[in-house]
């Protein structure tokens, strides 16, 4: 077999998006750190993965690619028979988890992105979080959640009956408002929460965040 | 001789006006698929009357049997892979390929739009309005977009289409915001550049193009 690469951060959500993957499928990978405080994303040699400049970018033998949940997608149809499924073979289930893995990028990724920024990215960068930012953002992110727990009492995941890319995809996002303030936005949602409890438990997960330890 | 009433199976809920709706029109078309649309007006609140349809309040929804799909992304790509036209088909069947096409599918969704959607704004739904367009956007916004254009210029250089060596939604995905972008200086930043000149030219020739187009053009006439 091919050797797999990444080419991120342990820290970067969309790294971690992508890693969560290949541990869930149990696939061997070199993971390549860049160095984005150097700004080792914007080098030629990265611009070659990913022209954009943006962490993450995958290789698989020849094949490179870049944008986390294309990548995301192409190790859970390539590798398929590996580890953990994580795309339906019905076309019209396969539908349904593809309409929640738009709601992650478009309606929850947008508000709980900036919050993680907030409050999160900016203590560690020294910056102030802005509190009226923070209100607006988790008023909007509970709007979104509030169709979740809708969404969830019809049905066990996100995508459908079994766990899904459309669920994994909120993982990083969601450990770093895990471990904020923001955190009861989730616990005060039961469905939400059982969600929540349910998918960061799972062993792979764990190790996508033993790599931010090495 | 009478032509035999056909009920319609598949229904696009959906408003001529949106970028949104029209990606999903582009894919229906492409793909020789039947359908009727709905119309939805958005403005009156109509949308709300039907929650279950769309859980976030917004365009398009489509409908097939007891399938309900919204985000227009989620539609087109449903539509490519089921409704693909045998030796014709919009989508690989081999993963190293259909992921390549799925990272330009992304592209145009996190690189290309935010610009494209600002621009579209500024000059054309604030003019529709009666809203002042806002230069010092514009001229930001173009400064991006041109980024996003060289990267498909080069991309263009080892590649026929942007997902591949044929049509795919990596290019459909683009109509929308090349069709009313297109009526404004914005085209200039498409023209001066060859390839992605040749690539938009292309993608106006196609099937979905054209009778999105009519269809959406013969409301205002």
């Amino acid at each position: 077999m091919a050797v797999l690469k990444v080419h991120g951060s342990p820290f970067s959500t969309a790294t971690m998006r992508v890693v969560s993957a290949l541990y869930e499928k149990g696939l061997q990978f070199e993971f390549v750190s860049i160095d984005m405080k150097v700004g080792q994303h914007k080098s030629e040699a990265f611009l070659a993965l990913n022209p954009f400049g943006q962490v993450p970018a995958f290789e698989d033998g020849d094949l490179k690619l870049f944008e986390s949940r294309a990548i995301t997608q192409y190790i859970a149809h390539e590798y398929a028979s590996n580890g953990t499924q994580l795309i339906c073979p019905d076309s019209k289930k396969m539908a349904i988890m593809s309409v929640w893995m738009e709601v992650e990028a478009h309606q929850y990724d947008p508000h709980a992105a900036k919050l993680c920024f907030e409050l999160c990215i900016k203590p560690m960068l020294g910056l102030t979080t802005d509190p009226a930012a923070v209100e607006d953002l988790e008023a909007k992110l509970g709007k979104v959640l509030d169709v979740y727990e809708a969404r969830l009492t019809q049905s066990k995941y996100l995508g459908g009956d079994c766990l899904g890319l459309a669920d994994l995809h909120h993982l990083p996002t969601l450990h770093y408002l895990l471990g904020s303030s923001a955190k009861k936005l989730f616990d005060s949602r039961p469905h939400v929460s059982a969600w929540v409890a349910d998918i960061t438990a799972r062993p792979a997960w764990a190790k996508v965040i033993a790599m931010q330890k090495s | 001789m009478e032509k035999p009433y056909v009920m319609a199976v598949r229904k696009l809920y959906g408003a001529l006006d949106s970028p949104s709706t029209m990606r999903a029109l582009a894919s229906l078309f492409e793909h020789d698929v039947e359908f009727e649309l709905i119309p939805v007006d958005f403005q009156a609140g109509e949308l709300k009357k039907m929650p279950s349809l769309s859980p976030f309040g917004e365009l398009p929804v489509f409908q097939e049997g007891d399938l309900t799909l919204f985000e227009s992304r989620t539609i087109m790509r449903y539509i490519s892979h089921e409704y693909g036209k045998r030796g014709e088909e919009q989508v690989y069947e081999i993963p190293k390929l259909q992921g390549i096409a799925a990272a330009w599918i992304d592209v145009e969704d996190h690189q290309f739009d935010p610009p494209a959607s600002k621009l579209i704004w500024e000059l054309v739904f604030k003019p529709q309005k009666g809203l002042p367009t806002d230069e010092g956007v514009v001229e930001e916004e173009e400064a991006k977009l041109v980024k996003v254009l060289d990267v498909y210029e080069e991309r263009l250089s080892n590649s026929v289409f942007l997902g591949g060596d044929k049509f795919t939604s990596a290019d459909l995905t683009h109509i929308p915001s090349l069709y009313l972008l297109m009526k404004t200086p914005v085209k200039r930043l498409f023209e001066e550049r060859p390839r992605v000149r040749a690539w938009y030219r292309g993608v106006m020739s196609r099937p979905g193009w054209e009778k999105m187009v009519e269809m959406v053009e013969k409301v205002r006439a």
